[in-house]
Formats: structure tokens, C-alpha cells, sequence
């Protein structure tokens, strides 16, 4: 069956590299496009995505699906071998929840944390501390947020797993260490040793160098944004 | 065994609407508790700890928190009647995809139409009607966001629906004047008694909103 894949992502997005983990544990093959997203958005990526003109942007079959979270459930439902949401409505509906918790409070908290200025910083600094105490809580006793082997929460925690650590070595400064934060930094541990996620992770010095370079980029793009 | 559901809701909450519409709609009988926002019980915060917030439904002493994540979960246990996300991935993604646009743009917008004055106002204003136009847009021509049939896109979006008034009010517009279809599309739903049971008189909530205004200040 001529069955058309693509994703249109940007390689040190976390979010577009969810969508390529998800894909990838499930043996799919797919196109990828990569984006130049600050400076010359493609022509493709705006028609497919006219309503936020981000990435990352799944097409399957020339129909478009974005937002990385319903990005993530489309596949599951489509490509059902190797599940990354449980069957049971109740930890579907947990994992969900810890989802959205850890893509709208987390993230961006920790991002602020990290790459934020002055007072707004330090409120994020500290926020991010609280919010990663409940993560640590959530995580207690498991291996993963998924159970024995990675899962929906697990995939889109990949910014706490991954990025934080690069970030923090971009600018100097620690947010998830391990003396307050043992668990959770096990679990990075665990999740970037993963076959999958390994191959998939994009190289950390480039990210290193490409964060500490595009420090001011970003930050005025991201304020902007917001 | 019988089922034991509890929700915890504020009356005027457009996020409590929505579940109180998707177990209307699934026949489910349930306890409604009415929390003080403003002294929260210990039933709520323990149910809630992570944000200590309405709406939570309680399962069998089990809790579900964030209004979509409820409304999916009674999709999905209650799935022998009235389906609320369509059967195909495809669609399911789009719905998902607007009612996470509707969550990230009308709570915030909305507040800012009926709270502020001004250039503030007039700012948000604007946003406002240019998101509920593309609201509009992605309805069509079809009776429902779910289609021929009412569905989670419909409850996502109806509790707003029932703050027109308010924004109307607030803002010194119509809404019917801009978006035709979207507040044709309002009601129409208002016609299934499985809304028009779990909505609130408008009036009464722009009353509402207008004793907070004054308790905060808000001229």
C-alpha cells in the first residue's frame, strides 16, 4: 500500500523528536524534513499548520496532524503494535493528566529557569523546583513513568530527560541535581539509555554549543511568543 | 456493583460544563458538589493535590483531574452509548488539535474581554473574535463540530458558549454579529437537554462575574 509519511521537525526540538521516538518504536518508516523555523518557515509547513505555524507537523497520507501530545495519540491509535498508552481508561487517563503536567507546567518553568533573566528567573527557579518534587513523587517506585518500559509520559517528559541537562550545561547553571532529585535523575538516566531514544537523541555538544550560541536568539523569539 | 461518581465542580466553571455535558450525554448518574473557590474543601485538595482545582471526577474513590482528560475518560468508560470523539484516528486528532486551541486561547482571552478596559481590552478583544472566527471556520456548514452529530469538540466548546453574554456585556460587542454560524451552532446545542440541564442561565452568570469584578476592584 503507498502508504505517505512525512514530518516536518526541527532537530533540536524536543517536541519533533517525540513524535520521531514514538514513530520509531513502532517500526514506522517516515520522510523527514527538517525546518529552518526562526529564520524561513517552508511553504509546506505553513499550509499544514496555518493555526500555529510550528512544527513538529505529522502528514499522513497529505493530511495533516499537529501538537505533538495528539500527534502522539494519533499514532498510537494507528500503528497499534507496541502500545505507549496503557488499555485501561483510568491509567490512560493518569498518564494524560501527567502528561499535560509535565508539557505545560514543566517545561516551561525549567526553560525560564534555564534560560530566563533577572526576578521572572528566579521565580521560575523556583517554581521549577516545586514542580519537579512532583514529578519525583509521581515517579517513585517505577522504573519509568510507563511502568517497566517507556511510555506516553515518558516521551513527552523528554525535555526533563534530555534537554535540561544540556541546557544547564549551556549556561552554568543546575536545576535537576542529583542530591534533591535522585529519582528523577535515575529515570533520565534510564530513558536516555534506552535503544531507541539513544540513537534518536540529538548529538549533545552541538546541542551545547547551539544553545549557548543562539542563547539570545531564542530568548527574544520565545518572549516574543509568549 | 454500583458505580460511585462525584463531581467536584464551581457552577460557573466553563471546564466543570464540559464534564457535567459528557455524563448528561452518557446517561451516568452522579453526585454534583459545589466548591467555595474561595475555601476549598479537604475532599478537593486531596483529590487534587497537584492543582487544586475543579472539575475533578471521582470514580470509585478514584480521581480524574483536567477537564478533557475527564471528558475522554467517560468517553471511555462509558462506552457502550452516545460516543464523544469520532471513531477514525484522523478525527480524533482534529478534535483533539481544537480543543486544545480552544484551551489555550478563550479562557485567557475571555478573561481579559470581561476583566479589563481600554487598550487592554480592545487588544484582547480583537484576538478573541479572530479565534472564535477560526472556530468558525472549522464548524462549516455542519450542524456540530463532531458533524451531523454532537460530540467532544461541541462539549470542549459550550461553556464558553455560555459566556457570550458576559463577554457581550463586558466588551460592548455582538458576537452574533461577527460569528452567525458559531452562535447558531450555540443554540442548537442548547436545544439537547443533556446541555441545557448542565449549562447555567447566562444572565445569571454574567451577574456572577459582575460580584467578582466589584469584590475585586474591577470597575
Amino acid at each position: 500500500m503507498g502508504e505517505e509519511l512525512k514530518l516536518l521537525g526541527v532537530w533540536g526540538s524536543p517536541y519533533s523528536r517525540r513524535v520521531e521516538i514514538a514513530l520509531k518504536l513502532k517500526g514506522v518508516k517516515y520522510e523527514y524534513s527538517e525546518e529552518d523555523i526562526f529564520h524561513n518557515k517552508s511553504a509546506s509547513l505553513l499550509k499544514y499548520n496555518p493555526v500555529h505555524k510550528k512544527v513538529p507537523v505529522l502528514v499522513h497520507n497529505g493530511k495533516p496532524i499537529v501538537e505533538s501530545q495528539v500527534i502522539l495519540e494519533y499514532i498510537d491509535e494507528t500503528w497499534k503494535d507496541n502500545p505507549i498508552l496503557p488499555r485501561d481508561p483510568y491509567e490512560r487517563a493518569m498518564a494524560r493528566f501527567w502528561a499535560k503536567f509535565v508539557d505545560e507546567k514543566c517545561a516551561p518553568a525549567l526553560w525560564k529557569s534555564l534560560m530566563g533573566a533577572g526576578p521572572e528567573r528566579e521565580k521560575a527557579h523556583e517554581e521549577a523546583h516545586e514542580l519537579l518534587n512532583t514529578l519525583e513523587g509521581e515517579l517513585k517506585g517505577k522504573k519509568f513513568f510507563g511502568g517497566e518500559s517507556v511510555g506516553f509520559v515518558d516521551i513527552m517528559a523528554n525535555f526533563v530527560g534530555y534537554w535540561v541537562g544540556v541546557l544547564e550545561e549551556a549556561v552554568g547553571v543546575d536545576v535537576l541535581t542529583e542530591d534533591k532529585f535522585p529519582v528523577l535523575c535515575k529515570w533520565a538516566e534510564e530513558f536516555r539509555n534506552c535503544p531507541v531514544i539513544k540513537e534518536n537523541l540529538p548529538p549533545r555538544d552541538r546541542m551545547v554549543a547551539y544553545f549557548r550560541d543562539q542563547r539570545e536568539t531564542i530568548t527574544t523569539f520565545y518572549k516574543n511568543k509568549a | 456493583m454500583a458505580d460511585q461518581v462525584t463531581l467536584l465542580d464551581f457552577w460557573p466553571s466553563m471546564f466543570g460544563m464540559r464534564c457535567r455535558v459528557a455524563l448528561a450525554e452518557k446517561g451516568v448518574e452522579y453526585e454534583y458538589k459545589d466548591e467555595d473557590l474561595w475555601n476549598k474543601s479537604e475532599l478537593l485538595l486531596r483529590m487534587n493535590p497537584v492543582h487544586k482545582k475543579i472539575p475533578i471526577l471521582v470514580h470509585n474513590g478514584k480521581p480524574v483531574c483536567e477537564s478533557l482528560v475527564i471528558v475522554e475518560y467517560i468517553d471511555e468508560t462509558w462506552s457502550h452509548k452516545a460516543p464523544l470523539l469520532p471513531s477514525d484516528p484522523y478525527g480524533r486528532a482534529r478534535a483533539r488539535f481544537w480543543a486544545d486551541f480552544i484551551d489555550k486561547k478563550f479562557y485567557n482571552l475571555g478573561q481579559k474581554v470581561a476583566m479589563t478596559k481600554g487598550e487592554e481590552q480592545e487588544a484582547a478583544k480583537k484576538e478573541f473574535i479572530q479565534s472564535l472566527k477560526l472556530l468558525e471556520s472549522e464548524l462549516g456548514d455542519e450542524p456540530f463540530f463532531g458533524g451531523k452529530k454532537f460530540g467532544f469538540l461541541d462539549i470542549s466548546f459550550i461553556g464558553f458558549y455560555c459566556r457570550f453574554y458576559t463577554y457581550e456585556m463586558c466588551g460592548n460587542f455582538s458576537i452574533e454579529a461577527v460569528c452567525p454560524k458559531l452562535v447558531a451552532w450555540g443554540k442548537r446545542c442548547m436545544e439537547k437537554e443533556s446541555v441545557s440541564k448542565s449549562l447555567p442561565d447566562p444572565q445569571k452568570l454574567y451577574g456572577f462575574v459582575l460580584e467578582v469584578k466589584k469584590a475585586m476592584g474591577i470597575e
